[in-house]
């Protein structure tokens, strides 16, 4: 399925766990120090060096990029670090994340009561998800390095809809499907 | 004695961090092939797929398979004929400053665990050395990702709890980690030693090569079973559900304390990279 950003609330409940999507548009990149940032901004009340409002955060640290290349490696990293920070920003009009490994109930229950959803990317797949991004705009916490806010363009990125709004959970579901009770 | 000049050190290391990064090596790769052809689930199969064909991707354009290029983890083995007259950690360390700058491999490392402040290039290393007989000088590295690293434990149990204890373990750690140490992960675990040494037999059981059994019998039984149970948990490649959630299960054993029974459990993703020269 093809979708492109920002996401709407009709995309939204279009999705289910399960589907493979390919990503279009504009994405964001924030992970551990950067997302510890933005939500002592919201809790300050100061403005976000972005406007988070229907957008997707990918929780990734790209490699430097080669001459010639527009980035380096960057499949995700693991979600759950995030988890602590994610249902606010989903209460401030977030509404994607893509990373890798599950997430916690806060953060799924965020999901399901202000229409959200979380991706799942392949990690360790970073050089063929590289491909799919067009190009790259460093705009905050430059000092961060590979942690850094960037914003993407992206053409058909890869990934998987694990927690959708009705409370599916690929991460469960699917693999109690393929558990062998013993 | 034979002299090894620090240039060849700082060289050597150089090379072995960039082509662990970009090439996974034939022996990963078929690891992997084989994995992909016994996945049941059909998104376990794609995701596969897409591994394979990243790691391809990766060897073909010299770009590293995988953006967290680790903190480096260095064994080396100094023959006792072998003479050095400089700092040995130094020359490696410089050799991985180089490889993460020229190699434009991540810079993952900070200075200070509360701080964070990061390096900016990659070092330290973390450094096993080894004195051994002979007139060589072997280097071994693997840098490591954090995201397996991060679902990795040492426990001591007590000699009651036993084989069953030590399986019980390895099982419940990698049922609660699911999708987050990036399956299919080859399994490393130390069981004896102390504390420490628990962690680094864990280590060195992940260098290990793929296809190998320890020599040990119940060693050998407890990699067998590992595996099969570990693959019957249905979280699959990525956690999305499946059958292959460990391409393997490595064992290793050291002697312990009466009232011990020291477990180390060391997980590694499907990023397996490493990368050794004899000197």
């Amino acid at each position: 399925m093809k979708i492109t950003t920002p996401l709407t609330n009709k995309v939204i409940e279009s999705l289910h766990a399960g589907d493979k999507v390919l990503i279009t548009g504009t994405i964001y990149t924030a992970r551990d120090a950067a997302h510890l940032r933005l939500v002592n901004l919201i809790k300050e009340n100061k403005p976000l060096p972005f406007d988070i409002k229907n957008q997707i955060i990918y929780y990734v640290g790209p490699t430097p990029a080669k001459p010639g290349h527009v980035i380096g490696s960057c499949g995700p990293t693991t979600s759950y670090r995030m988890d602590p920070y994610t249902p606010i920003l989903i209460k401030h009009g977030l509404k994607g994340m893509i990373g890798k490994g599950d997430r916690n109930d806060e953060v799924k229950k965020a999901i399901k009561e202000h229409k959200a959803v979380y991706f799942g990317a392949i990690g360790g797949a970073a050089a063929l998800i590289a491909k799919s991004i067009k190009k790259v705009e460093l705009i905050a916490y430059e000092d961060l390095g590979a942690e850094a806010i960037r914003k993407l363009e992206v053409i058909d990125f890869p990934a998987v809809v694990v927690n959708d709004i009705y409370g599916n959970d690929l991460m469960i579901d699917n693999i109690k499907k393929f558990k062998v009770e013993v | 004695m034979r002299y090894i000049k620090r240039d060849v050190i700082v060289e050597t290391v150089e090379r072995l961090c960039i082509e662990a990064s970009y090439n996974i090596g034939d022996e990963m790769m078929k690891a992997l092939q084989s994995s992909k052809v016994k996945e049941k689930s059909s998104v376990g199969k794609e995701v596969l797929t897409q591994i394979i064909e990243n790691d391809l991707i990766a060897q073909h354009d010299s770009v590293p398979m995988c953006q967290d290029t680790g903190i480096v983890v260095v064994f080396i083995e100094i023959g006792n004929q072998v003479s050095i007259d400089f700092d040995l950690y130094d020359a490696i360390n410089e050799g991985v400053k180089n490889g993460y700058e020229n190699g434009y491999l991540r810079k993952s490392v900070v200075k200070h665990p509360f701080n964070r402040v990061n390096t900016n290039d990659n070092t330290p290393a973390i450094i096993h050395t080894k004195i051994v007989k002979g007139n060589q000088l072997k280097i071994l590295v693997a840098p490591k990702g954090g995201g397996s690293e991060n679902m990795s434990l040492v426990k001591m149990l007590t000699p009651a709890e036993g084989y069953d204890g030590v399986k019980k373990l390895v099982i419940d750690t990698i049922t609660n980690a699911k999708g987050k140490p990036c399956p299919p992960i080859i399994v490393g675990v130390g069981v004896g030693g102390n504390l420490e040494k628990a962690a680094l037999i864990a280590k060195e059981a992940l260098m290990r090569p793929i296809n190998d059994s320890s020599d040990d019998e119940l060693a050998k039984k407890l990699e067998d079973e590992l595996l099969e149970e570990i693959n019957q948990s249905g979280i699959g490649p990525m956690g999305f559900g499946g059958t292959q959630t460990a391409l393997a299960v490595k064992v290793n054993l050291y002697p312990c304390h009466i009232a011990s029974l020291p477990v180390a459990i060391n997980i590694q993703c499907h990023a397996a990279r490493h990368k050794k020269a004899i000197i």
